[in-house]
This record gives structure tokens, C-alpha cells and sequence, in this order.
């Protein structure tokens, strides 16, 4: 059963093309990871899908119905939730009031402000401090739970270990394979390939807003997915 | 003893601009919008409650009970029908759509009541008038004392608001960030509707306090718009909401003291403080602090 279809999907930052006629079918359960250069267009097709990025063609489909013009916050409802880049806390506001402040629409199940601090444990003595004055590794934690608060179907998760210390990765990645493993279905966008690869049941790889290649995680090579990542590939077919 | 009695009026006086200035700081803070009709929108409510006067025979302070949810509406329409698309197109058309407002409202005023000068001060009875004699040259008002009370009310419940429950959470998460704010299932656009509700209705009760404390008539909203202009700016653009009550405050005393030296000097002395304010290095009492902070 599929949770999330994009048919056809451009998407424009004004006249440059971020991602062209982009088709992906993700099911229920399943971990896809995206992988590809900065400027690919993995970021704004994540925004698309929780809907803070209007596309200007194709359409998005969500548990059967089509969200191509649902608005962000309506999405969150349905079950939608992005982690975004650079984690975007709300500075002036603490941890918990972050937390709490994503409640409004959230859909019923198992994450409260009570299980998100339990899952994430270094949350619990910041609990009061203003978000701004967080490391990297803490803000992720803290932004990770914001979303998973909301008791996503899809949790969309841009760059998590973006400007994070190594440990601090490890921390997060460590408290995901808890989600993964009660069944979350789940996109991410993660430019280490190896742990791309591992964490992923499927790997979607795109150069230049188009799809370039897709195959289960673990069968695809690491030569396989460097080619498609700097598009060497192709530069060969167009030489040949 | 003089000086102690101009400071305490000064005091009085600047809660009174505090919640003219309440809610032109709330709609800055959370919008980046100035509100040039906010002056307008408080004589607008000092019309209502002269209309609800006319066929109720009781004081201003009941009168404007029936006022508050009619300009929580009016509030909340502006900002869906009128504020809401002029945001789309930047920061400087707000600024021209709320200009134009204030002529639209000012000329309907004209057109409804006639330009001539009314108070409600006959209908507030004796709080108008008493004062609490303490020493021959220091006497406190009881109008004073009740504009003073309801602003330090007003600001801390909404300070409270804020800080306490959700939706006022919610304020703040789009005040800070209004892109992430949708991410987390914040509709912003009913969130910016609620607090220009709010921002107008707060402006009635301040447009009240006008109205009894002297008299206005359809073209007095501009004066009173720069009094709470300067209170926002003397607090901080953008400060906390109660460094706005704190900069009316500051411009109610310069302009008592300013009384005091010369009867011609009170707006010019309340003009000069603004305009130090705006020269001096940190431009605000308490700087770069959102209002939500």
C-alpha cells in the first residue's frame, strides 16, 4: 500500500528548475533516503512534500487523496511532518515550549512531550533552556521531536547530521532506529552514502532535480551510487 | 513637591498612552506591520461607545462591553479581508493600506457624527473628576489611578497570554519564524487574524480612556497615533510588551516635566525624549528583543 505518490512533480525557485517531472512511489513502512549533490533539489522536494514549497506542476498524493494544494499546517494534520534543514527551532522559545507549541494539530498516538524526552534523553535537563542557546546535536534532537510530537504517518527529515560532531550523528541515528523500528514510514536526506545506505531500505538518488537512480539499499553499489551522484554516468553516454 | 506631582501624573499619563500603544506593539512585533490607522481604530471605538451611550443611559465603562466584541470582529476582518493580502506584497504596502484606512475611517466619522467635538466624560460621572487630595500640591487623580490599573491589567494578561497558553505560544513561534511555524501545524494567516483582533480591541478600551479623559472628535486619531508611536519606539521597536508600557510611561513624564517648565512645552518635551532615543547608540530602552521573547 503506498502512504505517498509524486506524478510528475516540477518544482521552480522563479525560473530556475530545482526538480523536473519527478516521480516516486513510498510505502507504508518504508525507509527511502535521498542522495545527491547540493543544489539537486533534495530540500525543496521535501518542502513540496509537507508543503511549504507550492509546485508548479505535477501532483502529490497522500494516503489516496491528492495534497498538491494543501496548505503546511493542514498537512501535519494528515500525518506529515518535516524535520527541516538547519533545524529552524524557534530561538526565543525553550525546548519544551517548542515541543508543545507543534501539539496543536497533532494526531492521536504514542509521542507526547513525555515519551519524545524519553526517547531522546539529553533532552531532559534542557528542558527549560531557550532553544537558542542549544549545541547543533541538541537542536536536532529537539527539532526531531518537534515533528515526531505531531505523530507522523511520514516523517521527512532534511540534512540531520548537517553540521553535527560525528557523536552527536551517532546520538541521533541511535534514537531514529527507534522510530524506524516501530514501523514510521520515513524520507531522508543524508549526504553520508554509507550510512545512507545502511539505514535506508531504499535509496533514491537525483542530480539536478531529476530521479537518476533508485534500487534497495543494500543492493546497490557505492560505485553504482557515485556514479549517478556527480552524473558520470551520463556524461559517459553523452561522450559515447 | 511640584516635580513629585508631575512625575506621578507623568506615570498616570503614560499608562494611558501604554494601551494606545498595546496593540500597534503587538501587530509590529508579530507582522512587522505599523499600523497607521491604530489611532483611528481607538476614536473608532470611542464612537461606538458614544453610539451605545446614546441609547443606554449608564456609564462608558459598561458601555464599552457591548464595543469589545464588535471590534475583535472588526479587527479580525481587517486582518483576513485587507492586511492579510497586502502582506503578500512586502513590508511598504501594509504601510499604504493602513494609511488609507485611517482617511476611510476618519471620513466616515465625519460622514456619521459631524466633525464636532464630544467628551464622555459628563457620562463617567464622578471618576472623571475625583482626586485623592495627599498634600496641597500633590493630588491624584482617580482617572489616573484606574488608566494605570487597566493598562498594567491589560499588558500582564497579555504577557500572560503569551508566555501561558497555546495559542499565545503560538504567537510567538510565528512572530519568530512563520515558515516553520506552518511546518508544525500553525495556520499563521489565524493566528495574524487573532492578534489584530486583539490589537483592535485593546485600542477601543485605550480610545475609552480618550474619550474621558478629554474630548475627541472624528480627526483625532493622528495626534494620538504619534503618542503611541513614540511609546513603542522610546520602549524598544519590537521590545517586550512591557517595555512598551514602560516607553508610554517615559513619554507621559517628559511630557508632564515639559508642562511644568513651560504649559506650551509638553508634546514638544514628549518629541525631544523620542527623538533622543532614536540618536542613542541602543535606539530603545530594551533593544532587539522581539515582543515575544
Amino acid at each position: 500500500m503506498s502512504l505517498l505518490t509524486l506524478e510528475h512533480l516540477t518544482l521552480r525557485h522563479g525560473l530556475l528548475e530545482a526538480v523536473r517531472d519527478f516521480s516516486l512511489t513510498v510505502g507504508e513502512g518504508e525507509t527511502v533516503a535521498l542522495v545527491g549533490a547540493n543544489g539537486a533539489g533534495k530540500t525543496t522536494l521535501l518542502r513540496a512534500i509537507a508543503g511549504a514549497h507550492r509546485p508548479s506542476g505535477g501532483a502529490i498524493g497522500f494516503d489516496g487523496s491528492e495534497i498538491t494544494r494543501v496548505p503546511a499546517y493542514r498537512r501535519v494534520q494528515m500525518g506529515i511532518a518535516l524535520v527541516p534543514e538547519g533545524r529552524r527551532l524557534f530561538p526565543a522559545l525553550t525546548v519544551e515550549e517548542n515541543l508543545r507549541v507543534a501539539m496543536q494539530r497533532k494526531r492521536p498516538g504514542r509521542w507526547t512531550v513525555e515519551s519524545v524526552i524519553e526517547a531522546f534523553p539529553m533532552l531532559a535537563r534542557l528542558r527549560g533552556r531557550r532553544a537558542a542557546t542549544l549545541s547543533g546535536g541538541e537542536q536536532q534532537a529537539a527539532a526531531i521531536g518537534r515533528a515526531l510530537i505531531t505523530n507522523p504517518r511520514l516523517l521527512l527529515l532534511d540534512e540531520v547530521s548537517l553540521g553535527l560532531a560525528p557523536l552527536a550523528v551517532e546520538d541521533v541515528y541511535r534514537s531514529l532506529a527507534n522510530v524506524i523500528a516501530e514501523g514510521a514510514t520515513i524520507i531522508l536526506d543524508e549526504q553520508d552514502l554509507t550510512r545512507a545506505a545502511a539505514v535506508a531500505d531504499r535509496v533514491v538518488c537525483m542530480l539536478e532535480g531529476r530521479l537518476v537512480l533508485e534500487g534497495a539499499g543494500n543492493e546497490l553499489t557505492r560505485e553504482q551510487i557515485t556514479e549517478a551522484y556527480f552524473g558520470l554516468r551520463r556524461t559517459q553516454e553523452v561522450d559515447a | 513637591m511640584t516635580w513629585v506631582n508631575d512625575v506621578i501624573q507623568g506615570i498616570m499619563l503614560g499608562g494611558f498612552y501604554g494601551l494606545l500603544a498595546c496593540g500597534l506593539a503587538l501587530m509590529f512585533g508579530l507582522m512587522r506591520i505599523i499600523n497607521l490607522a491604530h489611532g483611528d481604530i481607538a476614536v473608532l471605538g470611542a464612537y461606538l461607545i458614544y453610539v451605545v451611550l446614546e441609547h443606554w443611559n449608564t456609564s462608558p465603562f459598561v458601555a464599552i462591553l457591548p464595543v469589545l466584541p464588535v471590534m475583535l470582529l472588526l479587527g479580525y476582518l481587517l486582518q483576513r479581508l485587507l492586511l492579510e493580502r497586502s502582506l503578500r506584497s512586502g513590508l511598504l504596502v501594509p504601510l499604504l493600506t493602513t494609511f488609507g484606512l485611517s482617511i476611510v475611517i476618519q471620513n466616515l466619522l465625519q460622514q456619521g457624527f459631524s466633525p464636532d467635538v464630544r467628551s464622555l466624560g459628563a457620562q463617567a460621572g464622578s471618576v472623571a473628576t475625583a482626586s485623592w487630595q495627599v498634600t496641597s500640591q500633590l493630588s491624584i487623580p482617580a482617572i489616573g489611578v484606574l488608566t494605570l490599573g487597566v493598562a498594567v491589567i491589560i499588558f500582564g494578561g497579555l504577557q500572560l497570554f503569551l508566555s501561558r497558553t497555546q495559542p499565545g505560544r503560538q504567537m510567538r513561534a510565528t512572530a519568530q519564524d512563520p515558515d516553520t511555524a506552518e511546518l508544525v501545524g500553525i495556520n499563521s494567516k489565524a493566528v495574524y487574524a487573532r492578534a489584530t483582533a486583539i490589537a483592535v480591541a485593546i485600542a477601543a478600551i485605550g480610545g475609552m480612556f480618550l474619550a474621558i479623559r478629554s474630548d475627541f472628535y472624528p480627526y483625532s486619531g493622528p495626534t494620538y497615533l504619534i503618542f503611541a508611536f513614540e511609546a513603542v519606539v522610546i520602549g524598544g521597536l519590537g521590545g517586550s510588551l512591557w517595555a512598551t508600557l514602560l516607553g508610554g510611561i517615559v513619554l507621559g513624564v517628559a511630557q508632564t516635566i515639559g508642562g511644568q517648565i513651560n504649559p506650551e512645552y509638553p508634546v514638544l518635551a514628549g518629541h525631544l525624549v523620542f527623538l533622543l532615543v532614536l540618536l542613542s547608540p541602543r535606539g530603545g530602552l530594551v533593544n532587539l528583543r522581539r515582543v515575544t521573547a
